[in-house]
């Protein structure tokens, strides 16, 4: 038996410690993942106090984090909805793709990193936060706007897209040949594409065989199956966090509302672990010198994504206020940045203090784009404004009468 | 007869799904239908239809309350004591309440409103006329019984108003 005095110690001052910084988080309005990046920074090596004990208990939770993020990001999603959403939105996607991912291949490029690492740092500049941007919606008051399900569209072909790009990056981080690459790319769609099928044919049987109306039983019955199909996705080179948001597209209905509603505090815990643990790894005097290089990645990928969402926004049918919205909307990056860049530091490791700098750029700058875009475009580009209101496909267009509105405005 | 009103439904993956209704008038209203249980009403903006101008978000029994006030079906729903103009009604101790974990006395809401607080009702008990020595708890619910003006009044003086 060891003494386990100084983990105990250690573990509850950095949970209490995330505690503290949530609520102030929460107090200023602002997304907790950059206050817990900043943490671990301050602990880590090369930091202010070096945290001994629980490195490897921490290890194992930042893991998990990953796995439960992915997780609960694939319950969200019903398998119908994912395949509506890649029907309609895939020009979108592509063109995020091309936009957004090329910015980041070509600085680690231009760095000269090497292939393999400007994969990882195209996906670190590719995929947006959901998290973020679905509590930026909400807090902005836009979920009835037009333009949300774009923006939601544009996140679920990038969270799918997830699904392809991580096992290729798996792959090529592990030094797999281009022939091996392919194999596990093949493996790997396969069972994505496995999994949407039965999902979407059989997705009440794989729900009832897992779903129980003891909530224990079912916490334990999900996080056993997810954590034990991560485990065997890593085996085959296919990314544990692949294998998770699987197992969580696979699960659907009533089992997927309760499995969320019990794994979200799980969740919280280890994601937050795992941001922690992320910028444990990272010397915080690694992270002046990239400075510059992030600071431009970040304002040329802003411009890439708003140019995303006006394209995306277009093609739906927006007018010109709710394109720059949408565009906007989509800049913040984070969680899913830092577990691409978590995935690749073992292999790359001067990634670690570039994407920890990208993120905490914008995931402070995105919220305000999502909020000043618009305006801000307007004022540049000002005196085109259309005149006629309520011009929906579909409804008769009815014209507005400004008494009526007013009495709406004032009974609200 | 009139006819339905036709309301539109667009599925917000992740978030919910979003009902849009145009009405005759030519006001544009939305409801989000979260899945965490919340209903989010927004009032569209005449000038630009693809955003809205106001939006609130209502937790499951805001959205009952407001839907009962909606339905159109006589006041049956109000509780009204048609004989002697009584309501009865049931007022939650919310978080912004100064009087949650003080006494029942201290909130002199008889004086004050001249409505009666004739029981509280605690989780799965009820509390039967309570004393003024009775001590209040954040969640309680208080069940007055007044005019329709005393009634409100109490509403406000317990959450603060």
């Amino acid at each position: 038996m060891h003494d386990t005095t100084p983990l105990l110690i250690e573990l509850g001052s950095i949970i209490l410690g995330l505690g503290i910084l949530g609520r102030l988080a929460g107090r200023i309005g602002f997304s907790p993942i950059p206050l817990y990046l900043l943490a671990g920074l301050a602990f880590g090596h090369g930091g202010l106090i070096p945290l001994a004990a629980s490195e490897e208990f921490v290890a194992t939770g930042a893991e998990i984090g990953v796995i439960l993020l992915l997780l609960l990001l694939g319950l969200e999603y019903s398998a119908s909805e994912l395949v509506t959403n890649l029907r309609t939105q895939y020009p979108s996607g592509i063109v995020d793709l091309l936009l957004n991912a090329v910015p980041g291949a070509v600085a680690a490029l231009l760095l000269g990193w090497g292939p393999v690492a400007a994969v990882a740092l195209a996906g670190v500049t590719w995929i947006s936060s959901s998290g973020v941007i679905a509590k930026v919606l909400g807090d902005l008051g836009r979920l009835g706007n037009r333009e949300t399900p774009v923006i939601l569209g544009v996140l679920v072909i990038e969270d799918l897209a997830m699904a392809v790009y991580l096992p290729l990056l798996t792959a090529l981080l592990a030094g797999l040949s281009l022939a091996g690459g392919s194999v596990t790319l093949l493996i790997s769609l396969g069972t994505v594409g496995a999994v949407l099928y039965l999902a979407l044919r059989h997705g009440r049987l794989i729900s009832r065989a897992v779903s129980s109306d003891n909530p224990e039983m079912l916490l334990l019955v999900v996080l056993g199956l997810t954590v034990l199909v991560a485990g065997i996705a890593q085996e085959l080179q296919v990314s544990a966090a692949v294998g998770a948001f699987l197992v969580g597209i696979a699960l659907s209905g009533e089992v997927a509302k309760g499995a969320h509603h019990l794994l979200a505090p799980l969740r919280d815990l280890f994601a937050a672990v795992f941001f922690v643990f992320f910028g444990l790894n990272t010397d915080p005097a690694a992270i002046p010198p990239v400075l510059v290089t992030a600071l431009v990645l970040a304002l040329v990928t802003t411009v890439t994504k708003i140019g995303t969402g006006w394209y995306a926004a277009r093609r739906a049918g927006v007018r010109t206020a709710g394109r720059w919205r949408t565009g906007g909307t989509l800049v913040a990056r984070g969680e899913f940045s830092i577990v691409i860049a978590g995935l690749a530091v073992g292999v790359e490791p001067r990634i670690g203090p570039l994407a920890t700098a990208y993120v905490l750029i914008l995931v402070i700058l995105g919220p305000l784009a999502a909020r000043w875009t618009e305006p801000l475009a307007r004022r540049l580009t000002r005196g085109r404004k259309p005149k006629d209101a309520a011009r929906t496909p579909g409804a008769a267009p009815a014209p507005g009468t400004p008494e009526q509105t007013d009495g709406v405005r004032g009974a609200v | 007869m009139k006819p339905a009103a036709h309301v539109r439904k667009t599925a917000l993956p992740g978030v919910g799904t979003r009902y849009d209704l145009n009405t005759e008038a030519g006001a544009h209203l939305s409801v989000v239908v979260h899945q965490d249980g919340r209903r989010i009403i927004s009032f569209h903006d005449p000038e630009d239809d693809d955003a809205c101008k106001d939006a609130a978000a209502l937790a499951p029994a805001e959205a009952t309350a407001l839907s009962a006030l909606l339905t159109p079906d006589p006041v049956a729903h109000l509780h009204q004591h048609l004989e002697i103009d009584l309501v009865t009604e049931h007022i939650p101790i919310g978080r912004r309440s100064p009087y949650a974990g003080r006494t029942l006395g201290a909130t002199q809401a008889r004086t004050r409103t001249g409505a009666s607080i004739v029981a509280v009702l605690r989780r799965t008990d009820a509390f039967p006329s309570p004393t003024p020595d009775f001590r209040l708890a954040l969640g309680d619910t208080l069940v007055v019984v007044g005019t329709r003006e005393g009634a409100d009044a109490v509403a406000e003086l317990i959450n603060g108003g």
